[in-house]
């Protein structure tokens, strides 16, 4: 029982970080209509960012962790959020109202480029950075000796999560460009003659996104330790599967789809293999998607005839 | 979605300023200041974990400089170049509308000109192993092309985990030569069955999802089957592969320097390069046929049913067309051609390790069969010759080479977001062939 | 042949959450004849068609397809596509949906797809290309320039379906239709966008596909000139309930059915009809 209540935190805690990078899969997914395959990579650079300017703080002589940590995470979510529109500027835009495939090779080869940028200029090997938000609370000692253990990281993760969620949930309901996404998502052509700036709206779209996938970048750095070239691809595979496991376009769906895909990758861990935690992940969206071909919260496709 | 859209619709709010001297330096100082934020961390600060594992930085803004400054640059002289090359400028413009239509003039004899001169490869480049080497590659991707068409191109399913099919081709070969001693000739088929198998059994619960939701659960296929063979030590030998693959004989007489082999039983001295000139033909056998199966199926009603059910789905139900047996055929089509390839990439490398069946190797065909132009035969061929043979001379760029593939990935797109082949030939006709352009053909929903 | 009518309704109900598209309607079209379904926008016609052909499993009801030679199927049972297959249904879009990207001629041939596996030995046959499988394929095409010749259409067949005007559109619609070699033929507003010599014309194909091939025809359509000429018996919808049903001659004159086109009550309607007589 022990062993199973740390791992759900520890599945929660995962879940969470994939949550965060969904939701700018499904956002993109909604308004363009595209899988934005770089992604993954910009949650990658996101973690670089973090890392560089932790890097660079703490050598100036900065010490108190929670400023640090307050500055760390909005430099990365500023300066990827740029790359996030400087993505859709360069490699999306020209081919908004292209056919469905090549904006999603365009968006491939981004990847490549991004993955291959930050091979060239930060190096191939893997950056391992010290702890930086230690200690944590036992909650529970069992009889066998097993502890569960609630970290302060972990801590971290959670409240920032939810408290970015609900900053952006309220920013996509009740703000002027919340309300311009919805309509962009619903008829492009129908909001531009109303007077949306469809070009801004969208352009909004991947900022917040990529914002979105820095902070996921900066947590993974602080939980895990470390960020390396080639992380973006199977955090981003995972993500894009959580995005769709909870029905692509649904922003609610992409946290539920996120904390879905973390758990079972960690209780999958736990109980039977690690090796096989991808294989389970995958696995399980293919069943999914055989009995409910929307996801789990994903509106029903209808087709009118 | 708005992918339906004409292409002509609303034009860039920015499409209406003033171009000028002023405008240009704005835009190049704005490009500029953009740089100079993307790469400001990136590139001025460079980190390593130093000797006791601590991370360290320094600096490098020489190269942060010059790299805004190229930027900068840059900016102006693709105004410059817009400006030049008219109002609506940028890439997407500049089609050049003679290499379209001397291309679907001269479509006729390039292809047969082609063939003979892939016929006359290993003549003319008979001393050059690294030609030899590379036309065995470049005819390993055409194939693998040719095959993803089938699915992609013609019948308009995304299929993003085709390396898949083509691992399961190669361990199939790997496996049973190693294990029971088959020979090439008797797993060639061994492995486009299981291939194609394993297509069917793939396709059968998921091609009722339609579009991208039948991209990701391909993608997650393909992952799957590698994860697997990493994992599966004991059968797959896991991440170390399997090696000693037999090399494939002429119909039994195995091209060695032994008195039963081919040289000698020719009475010619021995030399390592027949091998390669028989993989040569080998492999261009194998794209020929794929390529002959491929052209006589679309004149079939099964092909034509791919063709119709990526151009309407609805419509095809309506006309008793059962729609999941013919996906299912499609992906088993291509799914056998990835297997036959598999077998041949094994015998060629005599060595097989899941390294060679990532995701970015199904990246690679896919973007091969779109700047094809999706269902064209020759286009599919050009532009594999165009990716595989541009790979290699960006090969002298070393560690930059994916950066400039994945930028060149990117133009590309935007310069033919239909392909280098942007029409469509019928398979039938009364009193002639007129091609039809590809902004009335469809790309699929599934 | 049967007496029994070719399509009989019984109690057809169409439910999407709320709304009721279809409330338990019945009605029977006969044999070789054409029968007209109309009504006002929404009365649920085209939910109607897309029951018969399986495109929506029907909440309730039943419809029941009897062959000439008495072979009887219940439609809400058959699978989607064997409606086409073995009911031998076939059907028109209210928003044209041909093939755009293939020739006309590919999208007849398209339209004889079953035939001609059979006669491809599930392709095998025809990838090696015997003798048998080339006449097939020949008479295929054989059927497909009678069927472009009766739509006017030959000298177009190597021209992309796309690129044909849209009353042309329409009507290589009905000969792809034609090719599967329906018993009956459901056409979803085939004049919706014609002008009034296309429509003259396509009454005139109805009338002739009706007598001279012996088709049935379900016909749902707002222009009145071509319904009244040309239907043997019309039913009428209004939200998803059959309103009337009749001749011609007595839907013409039914103040019910002026009532519910024009969106009065039905004394206003009467009043109107005296008025005018
Ligand atoms: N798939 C669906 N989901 C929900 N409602 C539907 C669906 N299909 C039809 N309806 C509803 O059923 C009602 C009947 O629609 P239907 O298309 O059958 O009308 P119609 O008689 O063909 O009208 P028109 O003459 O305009 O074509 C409408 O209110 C429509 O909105
Ligand atoms: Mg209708």
């Amino acid at each position: 029982m022990d062993y199973f209540a740390q791992q759900l935190i520890n599945g929660l805690v995962l879940g969470s970080i994939y949550g965060l990078i969904a939701i700018g899969y499904t956002m993109v997914y909604g308004i363009v209509g595209m899988i934005n395959f770089a992604h993954g990579d910009v949650f990658m650079i996101g973690g670089f960012i973090a890392l560089i300017s932790f890097l660079v703080l703490v050598s100036v002589g900065l010490t108190a962790v929670p400023v640090i940590l307050l500055i760390v995470l909005l430099v990365s979510m500023a300066i990827t959020a740029l790359y996030g529109w400087t993505i859709e500027r360069i490699a999306y835009r020209p081919l908004r109202h292209s056919f469905r495939l090549a904006p999603m090779l365009s968006a491939i080869g981004m990847s490549f480029v991004l993955t291959n940028f930050s091979q060239v200029s930060q190096g191939a090997r893997v950056k391992p950075v010290p702890p930086i938000v230690t200690g944590g609370y036992t909650l529970h000692e069992g009889e066998s000796g097993f502890v569960v253990q609630l970290s302060n990281i972990q801590i971290v993760v959670v409240i920032t999560t939810i408290v970015l969620l609900g900053l952006f949930t309220w920013l996509v309901s009740r703000t002027r460009l919340g309300r311009d996404m919805r309509a962009c998502e619903q008829d492009q052509t129908m909001a531009a003659l109303l007077g949306v700036d469809v070009d801004r709206t969208i352009s909004m779209t991947f900022v917040i996104g990529a914002a979105l996938a820095a902070v996921a970048g900066m947590m993974y750095l602080l939980y895990y330790g470390l960020v390396d070239f080639f992380m973006g691809f199977v955090a981003g595979i995972k993500a894009f599967t959580a995005a769709v496991l909870g029905g692509i376009g649904s922003l609610p769906g992409a946290m539920l789809g996120g904390l879905a895909i973390g758990l079972i990758e960690t209780f999958w861990s736990a109980y039977f293999s690690v090796e096989y935690k991808d294989v389970a992940a995958f696995s399980i969206l293919i069943v999914v998607l055989i009995f409910m071909p929307t996801g789990l919260l994903g509106r029903p496709e209808v087709e009118k005839v | 979605m708005s992918a339906s859209l004409p292409a002509s619709s609303p034009p860039a709010s920015n499409g209406s300023e003033p171009v000028g001297a002023g405008f240009i330096l704005k835009k190049a100082v704005l490009s500029a200041l953009v740089a100079l934020g993307l790469f400001s961390l990136m590139v001025g600060v460079r980190t390593e974990a130093g000797q006791s594992g601590q991370l360290e930085y320094w600096t490098r803004f020489g190269e942060l400089a010059s790299l805004v400054g190229a930027v900068f640059v840059g900016s102006i002289v693709v105004e410059l170049l817009r400006l030049w090359l008219g109002p609506r400028g940028g890439l997407g413009s500049f089609v050049p509308a003679s290499v379209q239509s001397g291309l679907s003039v001269a479509g006729r004899y390039l292809a047969p000109a082609l063939l003979i001169f892939t016929l006359l490869v290993p003549v003319i480049f008979y001393n050059q192993r690294y030609i030899l080497d590379l036309g065995i590659l470049v005819l390993t991707y055409v194939m693998l092309g040719w095959g993803l068409n089938v699915v992609v191109g013609l019948a308009g399913l995304l299929d993003l985990g085709y390396v898949a099919f083509y691992a399961v081709g190669a361990y199939s070969y790997g496996l049973l030569s190693t294990t029971f001693g088959l020979s090439f000739w008797i797993c060639l088929p061994l492995a486009g069955i299981l291939a194609a198998f394993w297509g069917v059994l793939l396709g059968f619960p998921v091609l009722r999802l339609r579009g991208d939701y039948l991209a990701i659960v391909t993608l997650a296929f393909g992952e799957i089957i590698r994860l697997v063979l990493i994992n599966w030590q004991d059968v797959t030998g896991g991440p170390n592969g399997i090696s000693g693959i037999p090399r494939p004989s002429l119909f039994g007489i195995p091209l060695t320097p032994g008195p039963d082999g081919l040289a000698a039983m020719l009475g010619i001295p021995f030399s390592p390069t027949h091998r390669i000139v028989f993989l040569f033909y080998l492999i261009l056998a194998l794209a020929l046929l794929t390529n002959w199966v491929t052209i006589r199926l679309r004149r079939l009603p099964i092909g034509r049913a791919w063709e119709a059910l990526r151009e309407d789905e609805v419509a095809c139900r309506a006309l008793g067309i059962n729609i999941t047996t013919t996906k299912l055929t499609a992906f088993a089509t291509g799914a056998m051609f990835g297997g036959f390839a598999g077998a041949f990439f094994a015998t060629r490398q005599g060595f097989i390790s899941p390294e060679s069946f990532t995701f970015q190797e199904s990246a690679l065909v896919l973007a091969i069969v779109v700047l094809g132009g999706m269902g064209s035969q020759l286009g599919v061929a050009l532009a594999a010759l165009a990716m595989i043979g541009g790979f290699e001379l960006f090969r002298s760029l070393e560690v930059y080479r994916m950066l400039v593939f994945g930028l060149a990935m990117v133009l590309v797109m935007i310069w033919r977001p239909r392909g280098i082949v942007g029409h469509r030939s019928p398979t039938v006709f009364l009193e002639k062939s007129k091609s039809i352009s590809s902004d009335l053909v469809k790309e699929g929903h599934g | 042949m049967s007496s029994a009518p070719i399509l009989a309704l019984e109690n057809l109900t169409m439910r999407f959450g709320g709304i009721v598209a279809v409330n338990a309607l019945s009605f029977s079209a006969q044999r070789k004849q054409i029968t007209a379904l109309i009504g006002p926008n929404g009365a649920g016609k085209t939910t109607v068609f897309n029951c018969i052909t399986g495109f929506y499993k029907p909440t309730s009801g039943v419809i029941r397809l009897t062959h000439d030679d008495g072979t009887q199927y219940e439609m809400q049972k058959l699978k989607d596509f064997n409606i086409s297959k073995q009911a031998k249904v076939a059907r028109t879009f209210q928003n044209i949906r041909l093939f755009p990207g293939m020739t006309a001629l590919e999208n007849l041939m398209v339209a004889q797809h079953n035939a001609l596996m059979r006669a491809s030995g599930l392709t095998l046959l025809g990838l090696l290309g015997v003798p048998s499988w080339r006449t097939a394929e020949q008479s295929a095409i054989d059927n497909a320039v009678f069927w472009l010749k009766r739509v006017g259409l030959l000298d177009r067949a190597d021209d992309a379906a796309g690129n044909l005007a849209y009353g042309d559109q329409r009507r290589l619609e009905i000969a792809r239709a034609m090719c599967t070699g329906p018993a009956l033929l459901c056409l979803d507003e085939p004049a919706a966008g014609l002008n009034a010599r296309e429509s003259a014309a396509l009454s005139e194909l109805l009338l002739s596909i009706r007598s001279d091939h012996g088709t049935s025809i379900l016909l749902i359509e707002h222009d009145m000139s071509v319904v009244m000429e040309i239907s043997d018996r019309i039913v009428v919808m209004d939200y998803g309930v059959k309103i009337a049903e009749g001749t011609p001659r007595d839907i013409r004159d039914d103040p019910k059915v002026i009532a519910a086109y024009l969106g009065t009550d039905e004394e206003e309607a009467a009043a109107v009809l005296e008025a005018e007589a």
